[in-house]
């Protein structure tokens, strides 16, 4: 007798055997005729430049950082949200289960929503944004028009 | 009676994967008709009756693309990549109720098959987890390009995701409050009146979860790991031939199961208003088994109609709404979604505790006065006048 999760590693078999098949089926189907200009990186056109292990902004690793953070207030919520209604544990308490439930999850919900708020106070969470230079033109059109429109959609 | 049952999982694993790539494969093509609708064009008619051979002759030409792999990225990665991709897309339909059950009479016992994947009592935290695993697909093959547009895309892709994932399960969280179970099935089992389908208890949360499975589909306007303005392709500019195919084709499967997932937890899934009338008729006039077939066929229509409707919300979008800025979007995610479903959370909690569902509402309310008193207050704008040229 299969158990639900021996299906489950029927269906990863059978997504491996349909990704296989896609991508040897089209191995066998494609033409393959490498060369230096189409194997190199695509730059726009341009002859690439360097390697693409750059430095990117700081900002996504603390992003990644609160991230994980409330990752795991998550994982604590799921069991907490599945015992929190169950009527056997409200009768045998008389009713005190729920408020005892919520407090408790109001506490601990709230100590990671401080360092929500203090991660966004240090405005960690902004993200920087470059200062556009106003380009001088001559035009009929006033500069303030253009400064009202730059107001609106900043 | 191994055999047997294993056949039958089988048979089942198959159906629900042709019909996700089915609707995957048709949803290519809906794509571009919604658009030219939407447009005012015609769209893809070339390919027999309607152009209904598109998505066809679409995966034909990515079979016979010529694939090659960028001298500078590292080969296993690179195929990894969109393998991985398609992985978790097609692992997450498996625990998806489509409908009730089929009965069948042997020896004169009913018996009743499910008509899902597999009925797991953690059905919830199971897809949970597949969503967030695929992040992996775009984030690997990403940067085993090594190319700066699909690094960029891929790190874009990954704090988009984690980002919107959060909101994501606390305004399930808010469900699970309701049901008490993991179950996918038990939660649509628990909407079976009208007024208790969870987009009416729920509808805080409802808003929460459909952004939040825009930005996790990555579609517009959340499109920004391939947005083509900055990025030429995103994460996948370096691919072509089927692991590009596997790509695109994945983020149909995602826009599928995120439909259905919607459907089954915020609109009662294969539920439908005087439902148990109509089965009780049938299961009279037809016979338990004939009837109850029927009921479920019925059933499994209706929840399809509710994913297709989804599907067509989501293509809706990506022609009305422009695509966001990258702050803007993480504004909206971490200073907006996150503090307002915990806000949900709790104050869902607390109606609960006095047995009343709806407390969502209240917050719903609360925020509909604040915007219009905001705007009322607002000073009025000075209208421009228009300038001809």
């Amino acid at each position: 007798m299969l158990s639900d999760f021996g299906t489950l590693l029927l269906f990863i078999l059978a997504a491996f055997a349909f990704i296989a098949l896609v991508l040897f089926g089209a191995r066998f189907l494609r033409p393959d005729r490498p060369n230096i200009e189409k194997n190199s990186t695509y730059e726009s056109g341009e002859e690439p430049v360097g390697n693409a292990n750059i430095q990117f902004n700081i900002r996504f690793y603390v992003v990644a950082l609160v991230f994980v953070l409330f990752d795991v207030e998550l994982v604590f919520l799921f069991p907490w949200a599945t015992v929190f209604g169950q009527a056997r544990l409200i009768e045998a308490t008389g009713g005190r289960w729920g408020w005892f439930a919520l407090t408790e999850v109001i506490l601990f919900v709230v100590v990671l929503a401080l360092g929500l708020a203090y991660v966004w106070a240090k405005g960690y969470l902004d993200w920087v944004k470059p200062q556009p230079k106003l380009p001088t033109v001559e035009t009929k059109v006033p500069m303030d028009l253009y400064k009202q429109v730059n107001e609106r959609f900043k | 009676m191994a055999l047997p049952i294993l056949l039958t999982k089988g048979l089942i694993i198959l159906v629900i994967f042709g019909i996700s790539l089915l609707i995957a494969t048709y949803s290519t093509y809906a794509e571009r008709k919604v658009a030219a609708f939407l447009q005012d064009r015609i769209g893809p008619n070339r390919a027999g009756p309607w152009g209904l051979l598109q998505p066809i002759a679409d995966a034909g030409k990515l079979f016979f693309k010529e694939d090659f792999i960028p001298s500078q990225a590292s080969k296993w990665l690179f195929i990894l990549g969109p393998s991985l991709a398609m992985f978790t897309a097609l692992m997450s339909s498996a625990v998806i109720p489509f409908g009730d059950s089929i009965r069948f009479a042997w020896d004169n016992v009913n018996y009743d098959v499910n008509v899902q994947g597999i009925e797991i009592n953690i059905g919830v935290l199971y897809i949970f987890g597949v969503v967030s695993l695929g992040v992996y697909g775009v984030m690997v093959g990403g940067w085993a390009s090594n190319n700066k547009f699909s690094l960029l895309g891929a790190i874009r892709a990954a704090s988009q995701n984690i980002s919107y994932e959060i909101a994501l399960g606390l305004s399930m969280i808010a469900i699970l409050m309701m049901t008490g179970s993991l179950s996918v099935r038990q939660i649509v089992n628990e909407q079976a009146t009208f007024f208790e389908w969870n987009v009416f208890t729920q509808p805080l949360g409802f808003i929460i979860f459909l952004t939040c499975s825009f930005a996790e589909c990555n579609r517009t306007p959340f499109d920004l790991p391939e947005c083509e303005t900055e990025l030429v392709g995103g994460y996948h500019t370096e691919y072509s031939s089927m692991k590009l195919g596997l790509y695109l084709f994945s983020e149909y499967i995602n826009m599928f199961v995120s439909s259905a997932f919607i459907s089954a937890l915020y609109f009662g899934g294969f539920h439908y208003p005087f439902m148990n009338e109509v089965n009780g008729a049938l299961e009279k006039s037809m016979g338990a088994v004939t009837g109850h077939n029927l009921a479920t066929a019925i059933g499994f229509l209706v929840f399809f109609g509710k994913i297709l409707f989804f599907i067509f919300f989501f293509m809706w979008v990506r022609w009305t709404l422009p695509r966001f800025r990258y702050d803007q979007l993480m504004n909206l995610g971490w200073k907006i979604f996150i503090p307002l479903s915990i806000l949900n959370v709790v104050v869902t909690g607390a109606g609960l505790l006095y047995d009343f569902k709806y407390s969502s509402w209240l917050i719903v309310v609360v925020m509909t006065v604040l915007a219009v008193m905001s705007q009322a207050k607002a000073p009025k704008q000075q209208v421009v006048p228009q300038r001809t040229v």
